[in-house]
Parts: structure tokens; sequence; C-alpha cells
């Protein structure tokens, strides 16, 4: 199985002789998206040629979750074809007819595991309905198999391939009567796929943005402030004009004014774009830039300074109340024991490894990008706006990106090399460079928790007060720092209260892998792994115990941990489900039998997010320098009933740990509004030498299917600090880990 | 000033400045887009060749630097994209997004080449300059190890 290598130019036409799907409205779709959810055009998905290939279209943006196999993947199993027999080919960006195209928030799979199926089996039923016609049967004794429709009764046969054009012309069915098929008939759902685009990526064809190549295609960097927005007072621009390879030298005067809250997408930021022949003679311009900047206010900003205002804040009474029942300060003072503690961590950035670009081209008033977003439409919007022109002149061809994290889902870069394109009439390619990269990120917020907790004679949790001092203004939390009403433990707690308090914030921030969760959860599980430590109980049964206790209702307000931005809401926690992944990591990993001994301890933490229940034990030891190593990690994970990709969902879940694992020791600071890190020499990524091994367990339970990018990650953060604690007695509330004197062998 | 560079066994001339580095000539001038961009300072290996056998980052290599040596890129490992650390690659379906892959491949070769059978510690040595953003490692080591036609893996 491979997508077809197709030009960067041509246009991923179906046109004509397509078999004909129709009529799938998304009920999940019309909640998330914005406005109605189109009617799905025809050919929007499936179009099988003569020979019998089928080529389905991919709707969403493929970054390495492995969406070009499980969109496709869904719909083969319900038409009924060999999986060798599919074709997948990536879709332009066109919503009126694909639906919701995006790729966050674990979304792809529960939007799309029944709409899609039914789109599959659409197709199935025209088919049939065709052959019945031809043949003059019953369509009800037709059966299908691999892609070819069967009638026992008279030994008629048929491949798909003679049917399409026949069942192209027939009316849809009607899609809620369509049976699908029972989950021990599949052949595709359910059996490891390899990516579709894997032999493409051994063999190094161009497949990435950063790979688009026009004719004529000019090459663009662009020099930023080294402070969030600042703009462009002078600079040698006639000198700069004359170097080697020089097309054009751009200013952007950008739109963005610094403010306490800075908006999801607000615009371009500031700088000078240089045009060059090739993008190293464009770097190589921007060394000989002289350029006198106005820095403006972000040049204030330090995290000393964030710092220092945020154990302010946690101090002064709490500017919110997010969620509060029972008489949490009451019941702390009743109580027994009362554990209190700060917990603090960093920005850090989301370093894909393929730089943020893209590439454009304006000609005769219309535009045409080639967009690695994850949320193109929002791109598509974005640039309309910004250049002032329609939205029906734009072509998004989306390309597959070397990685997203949640950065994607942000069309800065896209902007910025469709505002180019428009001024020098010749197709461009943006690239920022790892150094630009990492100080214009949307980064994910830093945050100060202030906790208390307490504990009854028994060693029973009695109440939990949660002060999260965040940043924004007075209406809005940050990108990717807004807190949910039902954020675990919320709910559990016989008397429990979040509060949030923020500081002003001149900078983008945005959604990294799990966003807020990758937080919350570090926090919330350590400071349950140390209220159970007090108590002289082993954290396992304390959290279960706490799981036990009467839910208090989840909250009506479900705002998103990411603020108003991500499309995705969060479903109710089931505390069945919770428990179940705590119980069988447990086993797998042998807690109940684990060693105790100087210098080496196993850590256990859980959490849901994304829909999705995750429980991760690690077994760390530590050095008398108190380097640290990860020996092994077990993972248990329910995402419903249905693994759809199994080899892929196993090297997600992976993925996710190492993730994880990089965030304890990644930091993003400020000095005089200057980002500090720039490469990853001082943002590392966790190495091949430091990878533990990773057993990974799924729990089926009766739900449908949901994603698991996301809720992989949170639970290896506290699951490895929980692990340090047991190994040396020191318990880790800053992050990151070299902050508490720790940093891994 | 031209200069005559021996990539995948064909020779081309390259009209650059000695001091560019080889990873622009190969993308931008020569057309070859499997080697990659990550870092720009050698701490990725996202943009690894093999120059005389040995793996190098071309991101920190001077084209001028490289005359005379015979350069292999992602597209010149084999002409089919039969070479075995290929095939153990597609067939453990290593890559998530895909990125940093050919690097990964290109390090492991130079591995193979020189250590046909190696240990765990031996792949974390030779391994450990190239960062996966997604976190393969696992199926990057038990790639290595089918390519050795090693079926025991410890990790």
């Amino acid at each position: 199985m491979r997508i077809d290598r197709r030009s960067f130019l041509q246009l991923s036409a179906l046109a004509g002789g397509g078999l004909a799907l129709n009529l799938y409205r998304s009920p999940l779709a019309a909640a998330q998206g914005p406005g109605a959810p189109p009617d799905l055009t025809p050919q929007a998905f499936i179009h099988i040629a003569p020979d019998g290939v089928v080529t389905i279209m991919a709707r969403a943006s493929e970054s390495g979750q492995g969406m070009r196999n499980m969109l496709p993947m869904l719909i083969a199993e319900e038409l009924d074809v060999d999986w060798k027999d599919v074709r997948v080919q990536q879709a332009d960006l066109n919503e009126k007819i694909y639906g919701r195209q995006f790729s966050g928030g674990s979304g792809n799979t529960p939007l799309a595991w029944e709409p899609l199926r039914r789109v599959g089996a659409a197709g199935r039923q025209l088919l049939i309905t065709a052959a019945a016609q031809t043949w003059g049967v019953p369509a009800e004794e037709c059966t299908t198999q691999s892609g070819r429709v069967l009638h026992a009764a008279s030994a008629h046969s048929a491949s798909y391939g003679e049917l399409a054009a026949k069942a192209a012309a027939l009316p849809a069915p009607a899609l809620s009567s369509l049976k699908l098929k029972d989950p021990k008939d599949y052949r595709i759902i359910g059996h490891s796929q390899p990516g579709v685009d894997t032999h493409a990526i051994v063999t190094g064809k161009p497949l990435f943005g950063i790979d688009v190549q026009l004719p004529g295609m000019l090459y663009a960097a662009i020099e930023k402030a080294p402070v969030f927005a600042g703009k462009v007072k002078t600079a040698n621009i006639d000198q700069i004009k004359a170097l080697p390879g020089v097309r054009h030298v751009l200013i952007i005067d950008g739109a963005i004014t610094p403010a306490a809250y800075t908006p999801w997408e607000p615009g371009m930021e500031p700088g000078i774009a240089i045009v060059a022949d090739t993008w190293w003679q464009a770097q190589q311009a921007r060394k000989q830039l002289k350029v006198d900047w106005d820095l403006g206010p972000a040049a204030a900003q330090s995290s000393d300074g964030f710092t220092k205002r945020a154990a302010e804040l946690l101090q002064a009474p709490p500017a919110t109340t997010v969620r509060k029942y029972g008489d949490v300060d009451a019941t702390l003072k009743l109580s027994a024991k009362v554990v209190e503690a700060t917990y603090q961590y960093p920005f850090i950035a989301h370093v894909t490894l393929e730089p943020q670009g893209a590439t454009a081209h304006w000609k005769d008033g219309k535009l045409e990008m080639w967009s690695t977003s994850t949320l193109p439409a929002d791109g598509l919007g974005l640039v309309a706006r910004t250049l002032g022109i329609q939205e029906s002149d734009i072509t998004t061809h989306m390309v597959r990106s070397g990685g997203s994290f949640g950065r994607r889902l942000q069309n800065d870069y896209l902007v910025e090399a469709a505002w180019i394109a428009k001024q020098i009439d010749a197709p461009v390619k943006l690239l920022w460079s790892r150094e630009d990269d990492i100080a214009h990120d949307p980064f994910r917020p830093g945050g100060t928790v202030g906790l208390k907790g307490g504990l009854d004679a028994q060693g029973k949790l009695t109440a939990w007060r949660h002060h999260f001092v965040t940043f924004g203004d007075e209406k809005h939390s940050t990108a990717g720092g807004g807190i949910g009403a039902d954020s675990y433990p919320a709910g559990f707690p016989p008397a429990y209260a979040l509060y949030t308090s923020a500081q002003p914030l001149m900078l983008r921030t945005g959604a990294l892998r799990a966003p807020g969760d990758n937080a919350y959860c570090w926090v919330a599980q350590s400071f349950l792994d140390e209220l159970a430590h007090t108590a002289g109980r082993d954290p396992l049964d304390f959290q279960l115990e706490l799981l036990g206790n009467t839910q208090s209702p989840w909250s009506a307000s479900q705002r998103d941990a990411v603020g108003d931005h991500e499309p995705t809401g969060q479903a109710v926690l089931i505390p069945e489900r919770f428990k179940g992944v705590l119980e069988l990591v447990a086993e797998k990993s042998g807690w109940a039998q684990r060693a105790k001994q100087p210098g080496r301890g196993m850590g256990i933490a859980a959490w849901f997010c994304h829909r999705g229940y995750f429980a991760e034990v690690a077994d760390v030891s530590v050095d008398a320098q108190n380097k640290v190593t990860v020996h092994q990690v077990w993972v248990a994970g329910d995402v419903g009933s249905q693994i759809i990709n199994p080899a892929a969902a196993e090297s997600m879940a992976q993925g996710g740990i190492m993730e994880g694992m990089g965030h304890l020791a990644q930091e993003i600071t400020l000095e005089d509004g200057r980002i500090q890190q720039s490469n990853f020499h001082n943002h590392p990524l966790m190495r091949m030498r430091q990878t533990p091994k990773i057993e990974v367990y799924w729990r089926k339970t009766d739900y449908a299917p949901t994603g698991l990018g996301e809720p992989t990650l949170p639970p290896i953060l506290p699951a490895v600090t929980n692990a340090i604690f047991a190994a040396t007695g020191k318990r880790i509330r800053t992050l990151p880990l070299q902050k508490s004197g720790f940093s891994w062998a | 000033m031209p200069i005559k560079l021996n990539v995948n066994n064909v020779v081309a001339t390259v009209d650059a400045p000695p001091d560019t580095p080889l990873l622009w000539v190969l993308r931008d001038i020569l057309d070859l887009k499997g080697t990659k961009y990550g870092c720009g300072m050698g701490v990725c290996g996202a943009c690894t060749v093999l120059v005389d056998g040995h793996a190098v980052r071309s991101c920190m290599t001077h084209v001028g630097n490289v005359v005379g040596q015979s350069i292999t890129t992602i597209e010149g490992l084999s002409p089919d994209g039969l070479h075995p650390v290929q095939v153990a690659w597609e067939a453990l379906d290593v890559p998530q997004c895909g990125y940093c892959q050919s690097g990964q491949i290109m390090s492991a070769t130079a591995l193979l080449a020189r250590s046909p059978h190696p240990t765990d510690a031996e792949i974390d040595t030779a391994m450990s300059g190239n960062l996966c953003r997604c976190g393969t490692y696992t199926r990057i080591r038990q790639a290595i190890h089918e390519a050795a036609g090693a079926a025991a893996t410890t990790k």
C-alpha cells in the first residue's frame, strides 16, 4: 500500500466516472465545527476504477498520527475491499465536500468512527444495487467479498470495477438504514496496516512541506525582533538587496499590539522578509541585516518576573472560582493532617523536527498554497482576511508535515508565505530556521499551582484546594493555559475548590500535545502521591479509594483545557474506566510486588483526557549524582472497544512516553523579553540511549473508539517523578528536573 | 566557481560558494529532498549522509570539503528501496511523521557497515545523535536488529 506519487502541481482531481456516495451528515461534526456541516458530495471519498483499484481520499492532514491510514481504513472496511487494492490520496482543503478537515485534540477517531464507516457501507450498498439490477435478482440475496458482489443462487459474480459506473448513477441509500459489519468480521480494522507513506519515507521521496518544489520558485526567510511583536524602525534594506541571490527585501509591519492576552491567531508578526534564489542565500543575507527595532512593552518580560508575580498571586485571594463544592477551608481545619505544596512548571516549545514553513504562489488574482496546517480551514480564513482576498480565490493543498504536536493548529507561517507571495508575483517557499522556530513558537504556557490537601485519621482524603496561577487578562486564559472545572481529581474529594488567577503575558501560546493536561496531570498526580505517602498508604490504593467516592456531578461548564480554541470537548470521566487502567497497569508492572531499595523505585500515575484513559508505571534509578535513568515503562490504555490500527497505536503510545519524558527536562525562559533557548542543545529531546523498554496494553471496553495521540502522554511525567521520590525520598515540585537538582543520565 | 561532486555515484557540477553547507546543495541545487534540515548545527542528525561510508552531518559540512569524496544520500542507498535497512524500516513500519527517518537510516547503515551485528550498547552510541521528535526509538532499535538479521533484542 503506497500513496501515489504525484506532482505537487497536479490537483487531486477525481473528476468523472467515480462511484457516487452522498448524504452523510455527521452529528458530531455539527457540534464541533463552525456553522452547519455540509452534505458530502459523491466523489468526496471513493473512486473505483474499472480495473478495481479503489482510491480513497484522506480528508485530514497527516503529521505522523496516522490519519492517512486510519480514516481510509474505516471506509475500506465497510466498502468490503482488500486493503492491498486501496490507494490513499490526500484531499485538498474543501470542507464543503469532505466535512471537517482537521487533526487535533485526538478528535479524528471519535468524529469519523461512525460517519466514515457509513460512507463505506453506502458505497457497498450502491454496488450491490447495481449488481442486483443487472442480474435481475433481489439485492438482499447479494453478498460482497474482497471487492466483488456475489449472488450465490444464480452463480453471478462481478467486480466492483465492473459495477462502478452503474453504481455511480444510482441514488445514495439512506445512511441510517445501512447495517454495519459485526466487529468480529473486520478484516482491515483491528489489523495493523503499515503507513501508506512509509515506502516513500524510507526511500527519501519528496513528501513534506519543506520538499515542495515549483518551477521558478524563490526562497524566503524572515528576520523578526528578538522580542515578541517588536517592530522595524529602520534597517539597511538597500545594502541587503545588493547581496548575492537576493531578489526582494520586504518589511512586514505586522498587526499585533502586545497586550495581556494574545489571541489564538493574532495575525502577522512584524519583521523583514528576505527572498532569494536559494534559502541559504536568504539566510546569509539575514546575517548582514542591521535593524533598529522598536521592541515595545514585551521587552520588560522575564521568567524571574513571572515567578515573582505568581508567588504574589498565590498569596492573594484567587481571582476566579472555577469549581467549588463542600467547605474546603473548614474541612482542612478539621483534618488530621494537611499537606501544602507549590508546584511550578515552565514554558516549553513544540520543536517539530520539520521547522515551520509553507509554499505559496500568487498569480492572476488567485492564491495557491501548500500547507502543513492541521487546522487548514483556519489558515484559509486567516490568509483571506490578512491579504484582503476572497476565500474562493484560494486553493489549499494539504502536505504531510514533519510533526505537529499541536503546533500546526496555528497558521502563522502560512499567512507569512501567502503575504510574501502576493508581494513578489512568484512562487515562494518560506522556511523558518530552527532558531526562528523556537523563538517564535506558540509555547505551552508555564504555570504555578498552590495546593492544600487534607487527610483524616484513617489516611483518607478529606479536601483538596487548588489555586492555579496562569496567564491572561480578566476575561481570557492564554491559549493552553485554561483549566476545565472537571480537571481530575475534581468531583472525587469530599470537599474541593479550584481557583485561578492570571498575570499578563505578551507572548503567543498554543496547544502542545494533550494541552493543559500535559501539565495538570503532573501537578495532580504528584500531589496525590504526596498525600498517599503522608498518609502512609500505597499510592495505588489511595487513588482507587478516591475513585470509589461518590462523584460530584460533572460540571456543566465544560470549558476546554485550551480555552475556547481547540475543536474538541471532553466527555465525562467514568470512574470504572479510570480504575480499570490503574488496575491493569499495576498487574502488568508487578506493582504490588515491587522492590523497595535505595536509588531505585517505581511510580504510578493515571489520567483522563480527550476521552481516553491511561495509567502508566515507570521503573527508575537515580545515581549518586542525581542522574535519572528510566529502565522500563508499562502503559495501560482504554480508548474504547477497538484499536483500529494496532501497530500504529502501540508506536503512538511509545511516542507519547518519549515526548512526556522529554517535557520533564525542557524549559523556555525569558530575559528582557528575549527567549533564552535557541536549538536542541538547550531545548533537548530524548535520545536513543535514554529510551526505556515500553510495554503497551489495551483494556477494551464497550465504548466507541476514541483517539490516543494525546491521552498517552500526561501520566508519564508524574509516573517518573513519583518514581524518583520512591528511589530517593525527594519530591520534585518544580520542573524542569534540573531546577530540582536532577537530570537525565 | 563550479564544484564537482560525486553524489550517489553520479558526478554533478554545482555552482555554489565552497562554504555552502552540503545539505543545501543536495536539497536545493541537486533536488535531492530526502536529506532533511532540522537544526543547522549538527545536533539532530536529520541531515545525515554518508561520505566515503561514514555518517556525517551535511548541515555542518562545507561542500568545498567533500570534493573527490563519495557522497551517498537516502536516494542513493538502493535503486529500488530494497537496501536491508530500508526493508527492515518498512517491515516494522518505523516512521510516525517520518521526517528524521532518512537520517536515522543513514546512521544505521553506517553502523551496520562497521558492526554487522551491533549490540544495544553499540546502537545507543551510534544512534544517539539522531533525534526523533515522535519517539520511535523502540522501532528504530528493532529495525536495526532486524536488518542485522538478529531477531533477539533486549529492549
